[in-house]
Order: C-alpha cells, then sequence, then structure tokens
C-alpha cells in the first residue's frame, strides 16, 4: 500500500496499518533510541512509549510538516533523551555528545539479522569520521545545524553541504 | 528555479533528519508535490536513512509489537461473570455472592479507569510539550520580527534597492543603511543560493573614481532564514553592489559576477 495510504488509515486508528508502519520503522527507531539510552531493557521501554504516543498523537501528523518517518524520529529521539534526563536513569557512562552510532555497529553482534544482507556493518567503516560525526548528530541525536556546528566546531554554513556529501557516500555504497 | 541546485543544496537530507523549520519544512513539501525528481530524491536519502539507523538496532524489535498492541486494547472486556450455583439457596449465600461480585466488578472497573486516565495524562502532557514548543518557537520568532521592524522604520534609515545585473536579472537586494549607528540591513531574499564553494561578497563603492570597499562576505547566507543581514559600514557608500566571489572573499570585486547593484539616491 502507498504510504500516503497507510499513513492515513493509521491516523483513524486502523490497527493493520498501525502495524505495517511499526514493522517499517521499528527497527529504525529502536536503533536511534539504543544509540542514546545504551540499554537493552530501557530501549524497549521507550520503544514502548514511543510507539504509544504515536498512536495516541497520530492526529498531530500532517505531510505538510514532515516526512512519518521524520516525525516518528522526532518523538524517538525525544522520549529517548527525555529518558536520560529522568531521575531512574543511573549510568553514569551516558555522554551524548562523546558516543557515536558506529560504535554500536563495531561492538553488537546481534544488530544485523535484517541489514545484514546489506552488509552495511562494512560499508560504514568506510566513511569517513567526518561522516559518521555528522550523521550521528543530525540524524541519530536531532541535532540542528546550529549545535552540530557548535559540537563539530566548523561553520554552520558547511554542515548542510558536507551532511549532503556525505550522505551520497552512503547513498551510493547502499546503491539507493 | 534550477531543481538540480536545489537537490544539490542539501536542504533534502535536513528535510528527513528534521532540522529545518515549520516554514521550510512546507516549502520542501511543496517543491515535492511540484517536482517528481524532488519527490524521488527524498525517498533515496530517507530510505537510505532507514537502512543506516535500523543497522544499530541492538535486537529484534517486532518483539516489541504484541505488548504494544495488548497495552493499546486495556479497554477489551476482562471482567467475567461467575455464575451462582442454585442448590445453596439461602439468601445469605445469595447476597454474600452479590456482595462479592459487585465488589469485585467495581474493583476491576476502579483498576481499568485509573489505567485509562494514567495513559490520558500521557497524551495529554505529550500535547502539552509540543505545544508548549511551537509557543517558544513562536515567541522568539515575533521577537526577532518586532525587532526588525523597529529597525527599518527608524527615522535615520535609508533605502537602496538593488537591481540585479546580467548575470541575473531576477535578482534583486535592498540595503536599509541607518547613517547614524554605521550599519547597513541587507535583504539578500532575492538572490538565488550561491552554488558550492561560492559566496556572496557586500561592496561599498564610490563612484569616480569607482573604488570598491568590502564590508564582508554572507557566509552563512544559506542557513539564515529570513536573509536580513546586519553589516557594518562606516564609509561614505555612494552605491552598494553584490558579488559572487569564491569561499572566503575576494580583494576587488569580480565585475563579470556582479549580481546586483544600487546607488544611493540623495545623500545627505
Amino acid at each position: 500500500m502507498e504510504l500516503n495510504a497507510l499513513v492515513s488509515k493509521f491516523q483513524q486508528k486502523d490497527g493493520k496499518a498501525f502495524e505495517s508502519l511499526y514493522d517499517m520503522y521499528s527497527e529504525s527507531m529502536h536503533g536511534v533510541i539504543y544509540n542514546i539510552v545504551r540499554d537493552h531493557d530501557i530501549a524497549q521501554e521507550v520503544m514502548q512509549d514511543v510507539f504509544l504516543k504515536a498512536w495516541h498523537n497520530a492526529d498531530s501528523y500532517s505531510s505538510k510538516k514532515g516526512r512519518f518517518f521524520t516525525w516518528l524520529l522526532n518523538i524517538a529521539r525525544n522520549a529517548a533523551i527525555d529518558k536520560t534526563r529522568s531521575k531512574d536513569f543511573k549510568n553514569a557512562r551516558k555522554n551524548l555528545d562523546s558516543e557515536f552510532f558506529v560504535d554500536i555497529l563495531e561492538t553488537e553482534e546481534n544488530y544485523s539479522r535484517a541489514t545484514d544482507g546489506i552488509g552495511i556493518k562494512s560499508f560504514v567503516n568506510k566513511l569517513a569520521a567526518k561522516c559518521t560525526e555528522i550523521i550521528d548528530l543530525l540524524y541519530f541525536k536531532g541535532f540542528t545545524q546550529k549545535e552540530a556546528s557548535k559540537t563539530l566546531k566548523i561553520p554552520i554554513g558547511t554542515i548542510k553541504t558536507r551532511n549532503r556529501n556525505c550522505i551520497n557516500e552512503l547513498r551510493q555504497m547502499l546503491g539507493v | 528555479m534550477d531543481i538540480n541546485e536545489y537537490i544539490a543544496s542539501g536542504i533534502l537530507e535536513l528535510y528527513v533528519a528534521g532540522a529545518l523549520s515549520e516554514k521550510e519544512n512546507e516549502e520542501v513539501h511543496n517543491m515535492m508535490l511540484q517536482y517528481p525528481e524532488v519527490h524521488e530524491e527524498v525517498l533515496k536519502i530517507e530510505s537510505s536513512i532507514v537502512s543506516l539507523t535500523a543497522a544499530a538496532s541492538p535486537s529484534d524489535s517486532k518483539q516489541f509489537f504484541p505488548s504494544i498492541k495488548s497495552k493499546l486494547h486495556l479497554q477489551d472486556e476482562t471482567s467475567k461473570v461467575i455464575p451462582i450455583k442454585r442448590s445453596r439457596s439461602s439468601w445469605i449465600t445469595y447476597s454474600g455472592w452479590a456482595a462479592a461480585l459487585i465488589a469485585g466488578i467495581a474493583l476491576i472497573y476502579t483498576v481499568n479507569e485509573l489505567d485509562n486516565l494514567k495513559e490520558e495524562i500521557q497524551v495529554v502532557e505529550t500535547n502539552n510539550d509540543i505545544l508548549e514548543e511551537q509557543i517558544e518557537k513562536a515567541n522568539s520568532d515575533l521577537a526577532e520580527v518586532k525587532n526588525l521592524v523597529a529597525i527599518l522604520r527608524d527615522k535615520n534609515i535609508i533605502t537602496v534597492p538593488l537591481q540585479g545585473q546580467q548575470i541575473n536579472p531576477e535578482a534583486y537586494a535592498k540595503v536599509y543603511w541607518n547613517r547614524k549607528d554605521d550599519n547597513i540591513y541587507l535583504d539578500a531574499q532575492g538572490l538565488p543560493e550561491p552554488p558550492r564553494g561560492k559566496v556572496y561578497q557586500v561592496w561599498s563603492l564610490k563612484m569616480s573614481p569607482l573604488t570598491p570597499t568590502s564590508l564582508g562576505t554572507l557566509d552563512d547566507f544559506s542557513t539564515d532564514d529570513n536573509k536580513i543581514f546586519r553589516i557594518a559600514n562606516p564609509n561614505d557608500s555612494e552605491a552598494f553592489g553584490i558579488t559572487l566571489e569564491p569561499a572566503g572573499g575576494s580583494e576587488t570585486p569580480t565585475m563579470e559576477q556582479l549580481f546586483t547593484i544600487g546607488v544611493v539616491a540623495a545623500a545627505s
């Protein structure tokens, strides 16, 4: 089914449509959330929160405001970051700026069921460090251009073009 | 607008990241409706990001769905009526069972209601967060606009329209010059996005003989939302010009790349 149709069915509280969207995006959200919280159980908890929130706030989505994926991504990043600020999150190791998604690909052994075919791990290792940094901040952490420019200490105008080049590299590797 | 340039600007990548303002999101959305190649590009960017982020997933997330689903069906009827045996037919037994049943049903109902209320509170809290964010954004936008209006209304302001030149007759810009505080406010909304590695440079000009003085480059042109730039100008300018220069700017203006120019009307 076309994405738009699926999303509008979801907005009318259609459980099947919800499940299809979940199948499409849950791995991605799980990756983003886990990258922020770095704990399996907490990631699972946040996953539940995120998809419950998405269900209850389905009305607030409109294609004018952006992609459905991006909308979900926003909810996921915010929920995960909120979690790291909550009282029950007691892990001193958590430092959002210093951990990039790349080390999950390097250390986790079981990440790769669905994605193994693409061999994304070996691709990502080929991406330049400056690329994984910027992709991590913009997509996994939801930084604005300004915040990314401050963190990476590069001019704000460079963020947009560098990110474009990096995503192009990624796309070439994935053949997209 | 040159669609390839638009695609190459990197705005679509930021769109998928969710790093654009509400207004920019709407613009991209309209471009997608208008140009199939923009739509196509966004889908490809999104698909690469979906794959990449999914690769960081530490375990099979499909296994979480059943519990999410069951949480959403909290209202399912869970109370079963216990049949009362007729054989023990004393009214005390009956009333005892009835009381227990009523208490049981009431308890289940209360627990359900509590869960529903908790769920509702969460929904309302999320909505509140979203609204607060919007209000904050609107307030800061408003403050910025008010500030601009106050600047432009100042009686010391001289307006200098800059006309498009051969290279791009469509281009235009406006300079608002406050001679009291030696600042110009350059409205560069009418200039196209500069190509990669290039930057707009602003010049103050004296006419005879023609002497250009650089006022600096618009390094954050692409990222500035309202495209209005405040630039210090201590010069006794007779005209203003904008040229496209290699990143970092040039010593003297490249006249073939002169985008707009305008003469100060009545220098008082």
